[in-house]
């Protein structure tokens, strides 16, 4: 774990913050420096908000270093907005209510906790639509 | 004290974790099965913590304000669980809802009025005019010592009001009066280093809640000229059901004035989120042209005072943002097993 | 010009608490030496993921050849997640190629036993992107996992029917002395082990593991030629795959080998198929063309890719049986193949089999490498 390496991504981690390239009209996400289809090097960023959509998912039983004491938990393939692809948290909901191309929301959430005394690394999580006045 | 130029409420938001254990099946573990002082509390996932809170909080505040999180000019959160002894957690909610870099932020401790506290700096930012927009977060994700009365009541939870001046027309509500009022009382108390609080039993009560309330509301009272009749709706720090209930009483305020402000029976005493959240539930129902009296308590100790008497756009903005009856009904029982994983009671 | 086969060396794969790293190294490549009768190689390349992370050493081209007592001899460290071994056989097959090199050394080795499984799994999951999918807490199981499930959502397969891999690979490691497990599977056995990551259980996923596997090539001719050896790259990580349930690296590298080889799937009499998980395997048949899309799963049921069958895949047991010690597997499916078309088999041994493939797969898909070699006739 390193901080600046973690500090550096903060942006893109915190929010979901896309390359985008005018020419293809495409956005990447994790971010970059070119667009690997053009390779046009002027991309923008772009705030990606609105709806997930779960493209698979699977329950993580068996841990890595630093993760333990959240197992088991939920990962999955989230489409955001139609225009990204994230590898992100499921919460708030059990594996069994999870059905693939369901609607979710994004939200925060402590994705790490390094040890006692390092730092907390958050990012963005999804869960199911709270389908009211959101 | 009376902000020098008009200061209001353009938003505010709350949130509350998913899931609830209930007193009793706290009690089950600890041999206790009647007379507990609240039915069920809410708890925070093991992901969650004053920050993600804040976060889910200043978001619905922002839509309700309607403001780009760019404008904010002030970020202030009032807890007593801080992720970090030493490091804002504003600065983290700063990057989190993409607000600029040049903010005031802090982070505020008075034990269960730190959120108010916030509020208060929020008021006098705006009011002077140094900010045009002030964002101040109640959180908490408080612990409760195990088989400790306190366990029952410890919940997690917070709400985000965004302050600003009258430069806009869809204000909520407006600030008439605030007052504080404090002294040395140690009630209730944490010590650096330690995980959990202690606190003086019976001794909380009276020297400390009661008499602290109720100075700081008959304080306001003398200095606004208002009388406890004036006020449709009162908002009161509420570490347990009884509490708020007796302090209305001895004030001589009829309990339906209290009660859509009353969350901690089913939600559990949110520690500086308790007012926040109460509030938000008496702005998600009051009409125009009401008048609010809200009354935190801090242990150690202190009482935040505010008079808000409420505007026409409440009407059209209350329902741009999940209600906070409606984040009490999203809900979820978890055992005390999984309880004690979340709340990191699990020694690792 | 062409490229031969000369030598082979394999350990068994397993635990192996009493030997460290260059030593596994170092024996894999001396053996594959008096195998090919030399004394010495003209260069070295070493493929191996891991040990910077869980041996916390570098400069491992170096290291062996020191180990070896080949120091001066040009030697280098050749890594691709999974499929170091493969990258490694394929820069050391341009080495011969290039008419530098007469003899080239080419060794697998990794050593995975000494850490506990957390940092292993995390230490596996840098074949993944590290900050967008590693450190939110994905596992290289738990990626496997999301295609499995799209998989058996998309094709409408059932999980037992991927699960029969796993018992077709521990089948043919029974009668090979150098696997890591002899144990017959049913598919019962497999679904009721342990979920890792849902869908995946225990049994669906190779072990962890320690070994080493070295190669000779040369320029000389010999009875095994290397008539194919490709590689391709995908974007690293899920995130901007056009079709998640296909390599195409696997698909790229096959079609310019099949090219190189002037051959087409059907020619092929055996195959090394990366079974690092089920999904993976099933997924890679596919991709190589010896099934359609979908229906993998199906032939395997049907035997069709058994000892026996129409085209036998992992006949000494493959990742999951004979053994995937991570950087090094890319070697070991090249023995594999060699031991079949030198008659060396056993009792597993196919009989006229003349071209072999080997696939080789780093990361989700990020680098695959495909070798085919031709045995005498």
């Amino acid at each position: 774990m390193s901080v600046p390496r973690y500090w550096r991504m903060i942006p893109y981690l915190h929010r979901l913050v896309a390359s985008y390239c005018e020419n293809c009209s495409k956005y990447y996400y994790p971010p970059r420096e070119i667009c690997p289809r053009c390779r046009n090097k002027d991309l923008k960023n772009v705030d990606i908000n609105g709806e997930g959509k779960l493209l698979t998912f699977t329950v993580i039983r068996s841990p890595p270093a630093d993760f333990e004491s959240l197992s088991p938990y939920i990962m999955g393939l989230v489409e955001v907005d139609g225009k990204i692809r994230v590898i992100a948290r499921i919460v708030d909901v059990e594996p069994e209510e999870l059905r693939i191309g369901m609607s979710l929301e994004p939200t925060v959430r402590r994705y790490r906790v390094n040890g006692k005394d390092g730092i907390i690394q958050y990012g963005i999580a999804f869960r199911p639509l709270y389908n009211n006045n959101t | 004290m009376k902000p020098k130029n008009d200061v209001g409420i353009l938003g505010y938001g709350a949130y509350i974790p998913l899931y609830r254990i209930r007193a009793e099946e706290i009690g089950k573990v600890w041999g206790k099965s009647s007379s507990f002082p609240i039915i069920e509390k809410a708890v925070a996932g093991i992901d969650e913590d004053v920050i993600t809170i804040s976060a889910e909080a200043a978001k619905y505040a922002l839509k309700r304000a309607d403001i780009s999180p760019s404008e904010l000019g002030a970020i202030l959160i009032g807890t007593e669980s801080k992720p970090y002894a030493v490091k804002p957690s504003s600065t983290v909610l700063a990057s989190i809802i993409n607000s600029s870099n040049k903010i005031l932020s802090a982070d505020y401790e008075f034990a269960c009025k730190a959120g108010t506290e916030a509020f208060q700096s929020s008021i006098g930012l705006v009011s002077s005019g140094m900010v045009n927009y002030a964002l101040a977060i109640g959180a908490d994700t408080a612990q409760g010592r195990p088989n400790d009365n306190l366990e029952y009541t410890a919940a997690s939870g917070g709400a985000a009001y965004i302050f600003s001046s009258f430069n806009r027309s869809d204000m909520i509500a407006r600030i008439e009066y605030s007052y504080s009022y404090v002294s040395d009382t140690p009630d209730f108390w944490r010590r650096q280093g330690e995980k959990y609080p202690r606190h003086t039993g019976r001794f909380t009560g009276e020297p400390a809640y009661f008499h602290h309330i109720i100075s700081s509301v008959k304080g306001i009272l003398e200095e606004s000229g208002y009388s406890l009749n004036d006020f449709d709706y009162c908002v009161f720090h509420q570490p347990n059901t009884k509490f708020p209930l007796r302090v209305a009483k001895k004030l001589g305020i009829p309990r339906e004035k209290i009660e859509p402000g009353l969350l901690s029976p089913i939600i559990g005493n949110t520690y500086a989120g308790a007012v926040p959240l109460g509030l938000a539930a008496v702005l998600d129902i009051a009409e125009p042209e009401s008048r609010i009296l809200v009354s935190s308590f801090g242990s150690g100790a202190g009482s935040d005072s505010f008079i808000i008497s409420v505007l026409d756009s409440i009407e059209s903005k209350r329902n741009l943002a999940p209600t906070v009856q409606q984040l009490i009904q999203r809900k979820k029982y978890i055992t005390y097993s999984l309880y004690a994983k979340y709340r990191d009671k699990i020694s690792m | 010009m062409s490229v031969f086969i000369r030598g082979i060396s394999a350990l068994k794969v397993g635990e192996h608490w009493n030997r460290s790293l260059r030593s596994l190294g170092a024996e894999a490549g001396i053996n594959a030496l008096e195998d090919a009768s030399l004394s010495t190689v003209d260069a070295i390349y070493v493929g191996n993921m891991c040990a910077p992370y869980l041996q916390a050493q570098s400069h491992i081209g170096a290291l062996i050849a020191d180990y070896m007592g080949l120091s001066g001899v040009p030697a280098v460290h050749v890594e691709a997640a999974c499929a170091s071994g493969g990258a490694a056989l394929h820069e050391a097959c341009k080495a011969v190629l290039s008419g530098e090199y007469n003899n080239v050394l080419c060794i697998g080795v990794e050593k995975l036993s000494d850490m506990p499984t957390s940092q292993v799994s995390s230490s596996l999951a840098s074949a993944d992107d590290r900050v967008f999918s590693a450190d939110l807490g994905m596992t290289f199981v738990g990626l496997n996992a999301l295609l499995h499930r799209l998989y058996m959502h998309h094709f409408q397969v059932p999980p037992e029917k991927i699960a029969e891999l796993a018992v077709l690979s521990h089948a043919h490691a029974l009668n090979n002395p150098y696997a890591q497990y002899h144990l017959k599977l049913t598919v019962e056995n497999v679904m009721s082990s342990p979920l890792i990551a849902d869908p995946i259980h225990l049994l669906e996923c190779a072990a962890i593991s320690d070994g080493a596997a070295a190669v000779v090539l040369s320029r000389e001719k010999g009875d095994i030629k290397v008539i194919a050896s490709t590689m391709s790259s995908d974007y690293l990580s899920l995130h901007e795959r056009t079709d998640l349930l296909s390599f195409s690296a696997t698909q790229r590298a096959v079609m310019q080998a099949y090219k190189q080889a002037n051959l087409s799937p059907k020619d092929i009499h055996i195959v090394e198929v990366h079974d690092a998980f089920t999904i993976m395997g099933v997924i890679s048949l596919e991709d190589m063309g010896f099934a359609k899309r979908g229906e993998a799963a199906e032939l395997i049921e049907a035997g069709y890719f058994n000892l026996n069958g129409e085209l036998p895949i992992n006949t000494l047991g493959g990742l999951k049986a004979r053994g995937h010690p991570v950087g090094a597997t890319g070697i070991y499916q090249v023995v594999d193949l060699v031991k079949q078309l030198r008659g060396d088999a056993g009792v597993n041994q196919i009989d006229n089999a003349i071209y072999g493939l080997a696939q080789n797969v780093g990361g989700i898909g990020g680098t695959v490498t495909i070798h085919i070699l031709e045995g005498r006739c």
